[in-house]
């Protein structure tokens, strides 16, 4: 009763780093998902030099850790005048991370569009601005749903890294707690229990969406060239 | 021998489409070589010929899905894409070649519909947001390219919802509904089962009937001889012979293009789906 007891009282604090954990995933997604879109678009760019820009960045920010890309903004950044709170550091590292790893599948979901799709707009006179927006774009988007949907199961957990810059995310609470009491067992035990009870609906929800997507992509490969998936790059950090 | 076409007697000037020895190639593959055809307004005309002759290299060449390494396209009395004006190369800009291309419908052998868009989506969508027409007026005119076409009730539909045939159907309503003054077709029955084929034929037939100047490519004999103002010949990237259809299905001068109508007429029969 009283291991009961006492795990309960762990909670309250458990999860208000849980609520911090899932603000910084959110948070960190959606910036990730606007400059993913931004670099994937921009390694397709017409212009070389916007192209080199947007190489370099990808390559360089998924040839390094997601770690040291967390110490770089938060302990290296303050020498060039610019210091940020443990929160915003650790949005922007997780931002910056994964908007490399979702341009290259932004990237390839725009090129798996049928080559005729671009060629059917073009002979009716679209410009390519007009071509990406409203004939390419779309039909990536479903291509990429799954794994852009993974990669917040993903966010989500790497999330706990930004621990290591003092932020109170619910890792980093079981941390001070398990110190506090040595109760590593019981409060790491309920640390995991909560990562899990919100990372696998959010995965199903995302199994979800992607079956639904399913039935209307198949209904497109009809006429359609056969799509080419993107590559599955899932699991990073 | 030569006796003087409509095709023949063209010139940049009086033909809607002119090609004045157009060349194309692919680093040292050469796909087209010196070719110059004219088509006047209200024209149909014809190209046949194997696999591999360059077909579909000169329609892409026509709406500059292909550049060309030689020669000059005339459009309207007027060079475009690029070209030479006083010794030196003129490269169009962008906006010039999308308003070019606006007004060239071009047809697909895999149709090639908008599949995130229904039938109607498809029609509306480049009238729309290129010709920046209302839209209620260019809904209007695509239940009527959709009713021209006997497709009314599925103006709603997916693509995938539909036939071939019904596909190919669509994909020239979303041509017409630009105005274009020129259509061009490559194979546009060709993936298409048999039975299907002279549903989007018909339509062909109807839009040459009303005067439209089409390009054709096709290896349906029966619609090339009926239709056709000029059937061209090409092989090898090179125009072998040209003239009406009456002398080149009839009496065609060239030994290669009796050679290429014995074998296509023999598998497919004069009596096909046309
Ligand atoms: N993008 C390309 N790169 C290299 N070679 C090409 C390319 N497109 C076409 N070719 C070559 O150009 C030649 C002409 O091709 P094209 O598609 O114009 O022939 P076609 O007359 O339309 O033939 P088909 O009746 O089979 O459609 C072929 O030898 C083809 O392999
Ligand atoms: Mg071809």
């Amino acid at each position: 009763m009283t291991v009961v007891h006492e795990m309960l009282s762990f909670l309250p604090d458990l999860l208000q780093g849980a609520l911090t954990t899932i603000t910084v995933s959110l948070l960190a997604y959606v910036l990730a998902l606007i400059g993913g879109l931004a670099f994937g678009l921009a390694r397709l760019s017409p212009f070389l030099a916007v192209r080199s820009v947007a190489t370099v960045y990808v390559q360089f920010i998924r040839g390094t850790p997601l770690l040291l890309q967390l110490f770089s903004i938060y302990y290296v950044l303050p020498y060039a005048g610019i210091v940020l709170s443990p929160f915003a550091s650790g949005v922007l590292g997780l931002a910056i991370n994964y908007s490399a790893y979702m341009a290259e599948v932004f990237r390839s979901g725009i090129q798996a569009v049928a080559a005729g799709q671009r060629e059917a707009g073009q002979s009716l006179g679209m410009s390519r601005r007009l071509l990406m927006r409203r004939i390419i774009l779309p039909q990536a988007f479903r291509i990429v749903i799954p794994p852009i949907g993974n990669f917040f199961v993903a966010i989500f957990k790497d999330s706990a890294l930004v621990s290591v810059i003092t932020m109170r995310d619910l890792m980093f609470t079981g941390e001070l707690l398990a110190s506090a009491t040595f109760k590593h067992f019981e409060i790491f035990g309920m640390v995991a229990i909560i990562y899990f009870c919100i990372s696998y609906p959010v995965a199903k929800f995302v199994e979800y969406v992607e079956a639904r997507f399913d039935v209307q992509k198949r209904g497109q490969a009809i006429g359609v060239q056969q799509q080419q998936g993107p590559p599955a790059v899932v699991g990073t950090g | 021998m030569s006796e003087p076409s409509t095709v023949e007697t063209a010139s940049p000037q009086s033909s809607l489409l002119y090609l004045e020895g157009v060349s194309k190639s692919y680093g040292a593959l050469s796909v087209l070589r010196d070719i110059s055809l004219g088509i006047e307004k209200g024209q149909v005309v014809c190209l046949i010929g194997p696999s591999g002759a360059g077909k579909s290299t000169l329609l892409r060449c026509v709406n500059h899905l292909e550049t060309i390494n030689g020669g000059t396209i005339h459009f309207e009395g007027k060079p475009v894409y690029r070209y030479m004006r006083d010794g030196k190369l003129v490269v169009d800009p962008e906006r010039r070649v999308e308003a070019i291309r606006a007004s060239i419908g071009m047809v697909f052998q895999s149709f090639n519909l908008f599949p995130h868009l229904t039938v109607l989506g498809n029609i509306v969508e480049a009238p729309i947001h290129v010709l920046h027409q209302p839209r209620a007026e260019a809904r209007d005119n695509a239940l009527a390219l959709l009713a021209k076409v006997g497709l009314t009730d599925k103006a709603e539909n997916y693509p995938h919802q539909l036939s071939g045939g019904q596909q190919q159907r669509v994909a020239i309503a979303r041509a017409l509904a630009m105005n274009p003054k020129l259509m061009l077709f490559d194979e546009a029955t060709s993936a298409l089962d048999p039975e299907l084929v002279g549903e989007v034929l018909k339509v062909m037939r109807d839009l040459a009937a009303e005067g439209m100047t089409m390009l054709v490519v096709t290896h349906e004999m029966g619609f090339a001889r009926d239709v056709s103002d000029a059937v061209v010949f090409m092989a090898n990237g090179e125009i072998v012979e040209k003239g009406k259809p009456a002398e080149i299905f009839t009496a065609p001068s060239n030994q290669r293009t009796r050679q290429f109508l014995q074998t296509i007429l023999h598998s497919e029969g004069m009596a096909g789906a046309a």
